[in-house]
């Protein structure tokens, strides 16, 4: 806070220029160096052999051209990530988009009372700590004493290990997730459903539209740019499942649960195997970049 | 009638489902060793005990970790707060060659995901000997460009006239930003600060990353370890959690209305 001083003392129009850089500086030297130069550096290592011993010695490091992207498309542990990660964002995000709506739907109805608490409820989930939850939830799914096999044994269902059997890890992941996610695309669902003008609704009373035919007729299209907005945000989001299954299942059972991002991070900072862990990166963000880009498109045809 | 008590039914069931997780952590938090690991399963301690919570706060040494998790997560919101309340006031209220171009080159950036920083950062950081201290967390947080996009979009509200006649009686810049931005934004500084703060106290993979001595691990990575040696002892791990979350919660119930402003804010404007 020293420099202002010097840097902005005269008040004519010349003096507005430098007073925005100097305002400018601090975030956009810290963004560019911490953020832009990381991204370029994170796509030339993965040119690179970067391992260990590059590590330790800096003069070990050799370009290897595209070796690493051919030997990811070879390696079959990152085709199981892949196929889990598609599996989690391909079923979870539309659940979770779902359910979000509805429940965005119920609480902003006018029959509803109390609407403040019931979305509390549903929302707390979405602040609370992400590894902490996981915890919480791998006990509730526990084969013997977890709270879930108890309710179900009501209905007449037997155990079932939910975390270990290789079939329900994932849908456990993804219940698990939706529960606590749902909450903040809710939230912008109700800010979507507030500004519909209320008129629309009147107009399609008076000529006698039904509820539902409301709700494709008006509802739906004007919520479309929201839900387009949270169908990209969900799917970056998602496509990033990490913490969920390395407290959960650490990738098990039979690699059933390993993501993408756990795939990078075992390769990257376990193994050190630092340029092939880039490239695993990189794929990643072709891939985002892919699909949010898709989604735009779809918005725009359909608009 | 019927249908409005079915829906009120439906909300209260539901509504207990979303909380019955946070109730059970709670209740197993205050259960001695093996009590939460009974068929049925117990709602209510037998007998309550803090017992869990003290050994996490004599024999593991996590108000180390509780410690490093507070002081992590307020300096990052200190002194990002004021990185980006520069620069958001610098895209909203000045004229300079190529700002669209650069405020359009930042936004885009958004889509790159953080994971791909991540090694190269963990080299620079190496190189500079701050892996395992304080500034590895610090450093990337310094600023982001989401909060330089909320704050742009609240100051750009500002009417010109009051930073002109501010200039008129001879107000330097800096006491422009100081005096007239920074209080005209306070609410958005307030939903920021809790995003920022939220955001650190709950990250996982970076901490996981960068720190590397349990004495320097925050909560979330330090509950992940804890989770690795104890996987049968859930009433201390849901002592873990509850400490992990009732600061965050408390934190997000005193100042809700601001985040979820916040939310608001990140996605009807897009």
């Amino acid at each position: 806070m020293r420099e202002n001083k010097v840097q902005i003392e005269r008040k004519d129009f010349s003096s507005g220029i430098s007073a925005a850089y100097f305002f400018l500086a601090p975030a956009l030297i810290s963004i560019f160096i911490f953020f832009f130069i990381p991204v370029i550096a994170a796509f030339i290592i993965s040119f690179t052999d970067f391992d260990i011993y590059s590590l330790g010695n800096y003069n070990n490091l050799r370009f290897v051209g595209l070796k690493n992207y051919s030997d990811l498309l070879n390696n079959e542990l990152f085709w199981i990530s892949l196929k889990n990660t598609f599996y989690f964002v391909i079923v979870a995000s539309p659940l979770s988009i779902s359910v979000s709506l509805g429940a965005a739907l119920i609480l902003n109805s006018k029959v509803v009372k109390l609407k403040g608490i019931f979305r509390l409820a549903y929302f707390i989930p979405v602040v609370t700590t992400l590894v902490a939850v996981a915890i919480v939830w791998r006990f509730i799914y526990h084969p013997r004493f977890g709270i879930l096999n108890y309710l179900l044994s009501f209905a007449g269902i037997n155990p079932i290990d939910w975390l270990g059997d290789p079939f329900w890890a994932m849908p456990s992941i993804i219940l698990m997730s939706i529960w606590k996610n749902f909450g903040y695309n809710m939230i912008i669902f109700i800010a979507g459903l507030q500004n519909i003008p209320e008129h629309l609704y009147e107009a399609a009373v008076l000529e006698g539209a039904s509820g539902w035919q409301q709700f494709k007729k008006i509802t739906l299209p004007m919520l479309a740019p929201t839900t387009v907005f949270i169908s990209i945000i969900t799917m970056i989001g998602n496509f990033q499942l990490f913490a969920e299954p390395y407290v959960m299942t650490q990738g098990g059972p039979l690699n059933k649960t390993l993501s993408v991002v756990q795939y990078m991070y075992q390769e990257g900072f376990r193994w050190w195997n630092m340029g092939y862990s880039a490239s695993i990166a990189f794929v990643l963000f072709i891939i985002i970049f892919i699909g949010t880009m898709l989604q735009l498109r779809i918005q725009k045809q359909t608009a | 009638m019927i249908k409005k008590i079915l829906l009120y039914i439906f909300l209260i069931v539901t509504g207990l489902m979303m909380l019955a997780p946070f109730i059970w952590m709670l209740s197993a938090s205050l259960m001695y060793d093996g009590h939460a690991s009974t068929y049925p399963p117990r709602f209510i301690p037998d007998e309550f005990t803090l017992y869990q919570f003290e050994s996490l706060f004599s024999r593991l040494n996590v108000a180390r970790n509780l410690f490093n998790s507070l002081s992590l997560s307020i300096i990052v919101t200190l002194v990002s707060l004021f990185f980006n309340s520069m620069a958001g006031y610098a895209f909203a209220k000045y004229r300079f060659a190529g700002k669209d171009k650069l405020f359009s080159l930042l936004l885009s950036s958004m889509i790159i995901p953080a994971q791909v920083t991540m090694l190269p950062l963990f080299l620079m950081l190496k190189e500079m000997g701050f892996i395992n201290t304080y500034m590895a967390i610090i450093i990337p947080g310094l600023a982001n460009i989401f909060g330089i996009f909320l704050i742009r979009q609240y100051a750009l509200s500002i009417p010109d006239s009051l930073i002109e006649s501010a200039r008129m009686d001879g107000a330097t810049d800096f006491q422009i930003y100081r005096t007239i931005i920074l209080p005209l934004c306070l609410p958005i500084l307030i939903t920021l600060a809790i995003f920022t703060f939220m955001g650190t106290w709950n990250d996982f993979l970076w901490p996981l990353i960068a720190l590397t001595d349990s004495s320097m691990y925050t909560l979330p990575v330090a509950l992940a370890n804890l989770m690795g040696e104890h996987t049968k002892d859930p009433e201390l791990m849901m002592a873990g959690s509850v400490i992990t979350i009732v600061p965050i919660l408390i934190v997000f119930l005193v100042l809700q209305k601001y985040y979820i402003k916040g939310i608001m804010l990140g996605g009807v404007k897009e």
